[in-house]
This record gives structure tokens, sequence and C-alpha cells, in this order.
């Protein structure tokens, strides 16, 4: 809320996550365990992350949660680029992605990736596209609300993470688990 | 019908090669072609290059246009990219279109027709999702009837067009007021918005794409409106219109674009004349260049009146992907 009291529409952001790629051999990527403030704010949060020190080619991922008025339901967006700022293909992200998140991808037909302009940033990203997403939540919260009704935000973002960030190669850390 | 002058609706189009890929002496004239305002620049592209092959230096074509420098967004139907970035309409509209040096970090790939038709379905699918709650009508079509309908549009085919949409079996858009005044012609509720006990349509959501273009000084002529440089400039909200009920009140084109741009609300006052409830801050006080306005609505190549109906709005000049795109031209409230 602005000092007006209006509302501003934001997105949740989740930047300069670094993915190191062996440069000789079968990419071998570190899936980052990673705490996020879930609070939603305008500007990115910048998140320093332990890597390890390798000299090789250092990947660049950034995440933004969007909330998508026509669906309903939030959308991730993530793009990739190299040191040097050059964006990186989807051939190259696939091969720093676990690889059970590439099988995800490819069995599934509810998760696939497209290339689509960023609601806010008027730049091409990346999003996984939000077609399934409603009904693999129901599948999710079947087991725990019993009485059918909209479960509290928090655990429907957990809850949502849980599915899409595993395509995409990212984990909850356990505390975010309740 | 109101929907045939949309499908007829055209722009005409003067399209210039880049100068950097001119490769022959003297250079080529440019291309005069009419775009369909529910098209795509992609789409023309095969009348437009047999001007240029001649001229253009070896290799891959990947190609572009812009206007003024701008990189066009090629997924915008031709005829919302006119209505918005021209604020006083230029004939023939003058174009660029480059076949090198894709700006690939601003705009999407495009790899022709397939592109445009794959973004017509994924937007049909959406404009169905916000109609009837889910994509299954879109997706239960089948493959050859998704082709046919496709071709309809990109040939401008209306015939076909209108005799396949009842396959889309896309629900009505409607709220009380256009369903009293169709009460002479029954028709058959296919879904989507939810009806009381009384018959009385409850919600309704309208795919809607507003784009929003804000100037900070006010203008006495469209000319003076300045340029755009980039797509900063211009808001885009994807977001449906929740019709909303009031009881004997109709819902209007003004009350659509506000519940998109609250910031743009009129003031009550000033709208009625009304004295209105007592206020510690004057109304007058706040003068007219403090307040944010909405200078300028365009559908269709069509300057609106906000106070039509907006169901009228929707069904009549909505697009074959059954969005209603709305260019909008603004006056930034002074903070």
């Amino acid at each position: 809320m602005d000092s007006a009291g209006e509302k501003k529409e934001g997105y949740l952001s989740l930047e300069k996550i670094i993915i190191l790629s062996s440069l000789e051999g079968s990419a071998e990527e570190e899936s980052l365990d990673v705490t996020a403030d879930w609070s939603e704010k305008e500007e990115s949060i910048d998140h320093t992350v332990l890597v390890q020190n390798v000299e090789d080619e250092a990947h660049y991922y950034d995440y933004h949660i969007v909330y998508s008025a026509s669906y309903m339901v939030p959308m991730l967006y993530f793009r990739g680029y190299s040191s040097d700022g050059k964006p990186l293909s989807l051939d190259v992200i696939k091969r720093d992605l676990p690889s059970s998140s590439v099988s995800l991808l490819l069995e599934s037909k509810w998760t696939f990736i497209t290339q689509e302009e960023h609601p806010y940033l008027n730049r091409p990203w990346f999003k996984l596209h939000p077609c399934g997403t409603e009904e693999w939540i129901k599948l999710l919260s079947e087991s725990s609300s019993s009485d059918g009704c909209q479960m509290p935000v928090e655990l429907y973002l957990v809850s949502w993470f849980s599915v899409v960030g595993q395509v995409v190669g990212l984990k909850i850390p356990r505390e975010m688990l309740i | 019908m109101a929907v045939k002058y949309v499908w007829e609706g055209a722009i005409p189009l003067q399209i210039h090669l880049h100068k950097s890929e001119v490769a022959s002496h003297p250079p080529p004239p440019p291309a005069l072609v009419l775009a369909p305002r529910i098209g795509y620049l992609p789409l023309l592209v095969h009348l437009i290059k047999p001007y240029f092959k001649d001229s253009l230096p070896p290799g891959e074509d990947s190609i572009w246009f812009d206007y003024k420098g701008l990189p066009l967004k090629w997924y915008i139907p031709t005829g919302v990219l006119f209505d918005l970035l021209c604020a006083e309409p230029e004939r023939p509209w003058n174009l660029t279109i480059h076949f090198r040096g894709y700006p690939s970090n601003v705009l999407i790939p495009c790899e022709g027709e397939d592109s445009v038709k794959w973004n017509f379905v994924n937007s049909l699918k959406e404009a169905a999702y916000i109609i009837n709650g889910n994509c299954k009508n879109v997706m239960n079509m089948s493959q050859s009837d998704q082709e046919d309908l496709w071709t309809s549009v990109m040939n401008g085919d209306l015939d076909t067009y209108t005799r396949l949409s009842p396959k889309i079996k896309m629900g009505n858009i409607e709220d009380e007021f256009s369903r009293k005044a169709s009460v002479s012609s029954p028709q058959s509720r296919q879904g989507g918005t939810e009806i009381d006990v009384a018959g009385q349509v409850k919600t309704a959501r309208v795919p809607v794409r507003l784009y929003v273009r804000s100037v900070s000084k006010d203008f006495e002529n469209l000319e003076d409106v300045p340029e755009m440089d980039t797509w900063d400039e211009i808001s885009y909200l994807n977001r449906p219109v929740q019709f909303l009920r009031k009881e004997g009140k109709c819902f209007t084109l003004r009350d659509a674009i506000e519940s998109l741009l609250p910031e743009y609300i009129r003031d009550r006052a000033q709208r009625s004349g009304e004295e209105g409830e007592q206020r510690t801050t004057d109304a007058s006080d706040v003068s007219q260049e403090t307040r944010g306005e909405l200078k300028l609505v365009r559908i269709q190549g069509i300057e609106m009146k906000l106070e039509i109906p907006f169901s009228w709005v929707v069904n009549n000049l909505m697009n074959p992907e059954f969005y209603l795109h709305i260019s909008v031209l603004v006056k930034e409230p002074q903070r």
C-alpha cells in the first residue's frame, strides 16, 4: 500500500540465483536451497547465495511470480543469462535443470514452457504455462482442507510452488513446509 | 451488422525497406498494402516480400516491423497497433520492414504464420477460461475445426467464421441491460454466466486487453501528442472486466474502464453536477490540471462515447478471439 492507501500491483521476485555448470562433459548443476522472503515487493530481492568455488561458467536465473487475472492463478516467469548479461536459450536452460525436472516437463501434460512477454517488464521471458494449475492444486489440497473453501494464501503458494519449483529445479527449504 | 464492419476494417500501409538492408540501386519503392484491422503484421509478409526480395542482402530472413523506430509487437492486432501508436491517424501508415537483425532482447520470436496462429489459439483459450471458467470448449474442438477457424480469420472470411463459431461453444456475454433488450430474440444460454433462481445474470467476466498510453501535459490537438519511444510508455493490462450489478443502472464502457483504471475515476460531484456530500476539501479546489483524465478511448478505430452500454461494445466490437482490445490515451494525474 502506498501513501494514498491504494493497492499497488507487483510481483514476487527471486533474482540472481546462480547455477554452475562444468564446461566439459555433461553439465552438472547445483540445485540451491533458497530462502525467499515471500512478501510482495516491487523491487527485486537480492539474495546472495553461497556458491562453491568452481572456475566454471556461471548462469544466473531470475524468477518472478506474477498473478494471472485471467486464470486466477500464479504464474512463474523465469529467465537465464550468463555473466555478461546475454540471455540463455531454452536448450541451455534445460541443461541446467535436474534430470527429474526435464522428465517432468516432457511427460506432464500440465507443464510446458513458452516464451512470452513479461507482463510488466516488456521483455521476452520464459513462462510456465498455467493451464493445469487449478487441477493439480485441487489434487494437492484434496487431502487437507475438509470444508473445501479457499486455503490460506501462504499454503496455496507453497503447494503451488512445490510442484512448479520442481520443474525449474528450485527447492523449498524445510522451514517453509509447515 | 456491426461485426461485418469490424471484419472489413483495414489500414492502408506504406511499407519501407529499412535503408540498411537495401542492396540494390535505385532503392525499391515502398510497398502499399491494405492490412485487415483484425489481422497481424507477420501475415502480410507474403504480400510485401515480393516488392523487396531483389533488394535484400544475402542471408536468412528474420522479419520484423518498426514504426518511427519502435519495434512493433507482432502479436497485437494491426488495428490496435494503429489506434494506439498513431494518436493522429496517419494515412497511409508508414512502417519500416526489416529482414535482418531481429531485436530478440525486445521482441519475442516470430516464426511466421505458426507463431501468429499459436498466439491466436492461446488467446482464444484464455478468453474461454474467462467467459466459461474453463478452456474445455476450445480443447474439445477438432483439429480441423480449429484449423478452419484460424484460416477464416487469416483470410478475413466472416462467412466461414460465422458458420464455425457455434462450434467454439463460447458462453454468451450479457448483463441485465442487454438481456432485456434482446428479449425478442431468445438465445440458448450456453453456460458461462451464472443464472440464479430469478433468471437474473449473476456474474460475468469479459476478456479485455487494455493498452494505456499516458501523457503528462494536456493537449489541444492529437497531433500535439508526443511520439512514443519505447513500449515502457504503455501500460498493458490483460485483465478481465467484471460486470458489476447496480440496480437500475446500466454498466457503461466508462464503468468498465474505470474498474481497470481506478485512478481515473471521475469525481462523482463533477459527473452528475450535484452538490454531493460534505467534503473536507472542496472538489473545485482540485483543479482540472491535477486530476487524471481519460482523453481518448479507441476501439476498432472508433472514438468511443463512454456512456455506451459495455455489453453492446463487447458483443459488437470484440476481435475473433473473443477479446475486446481497448486503446486509451490518458492524461496523468499530477501528484
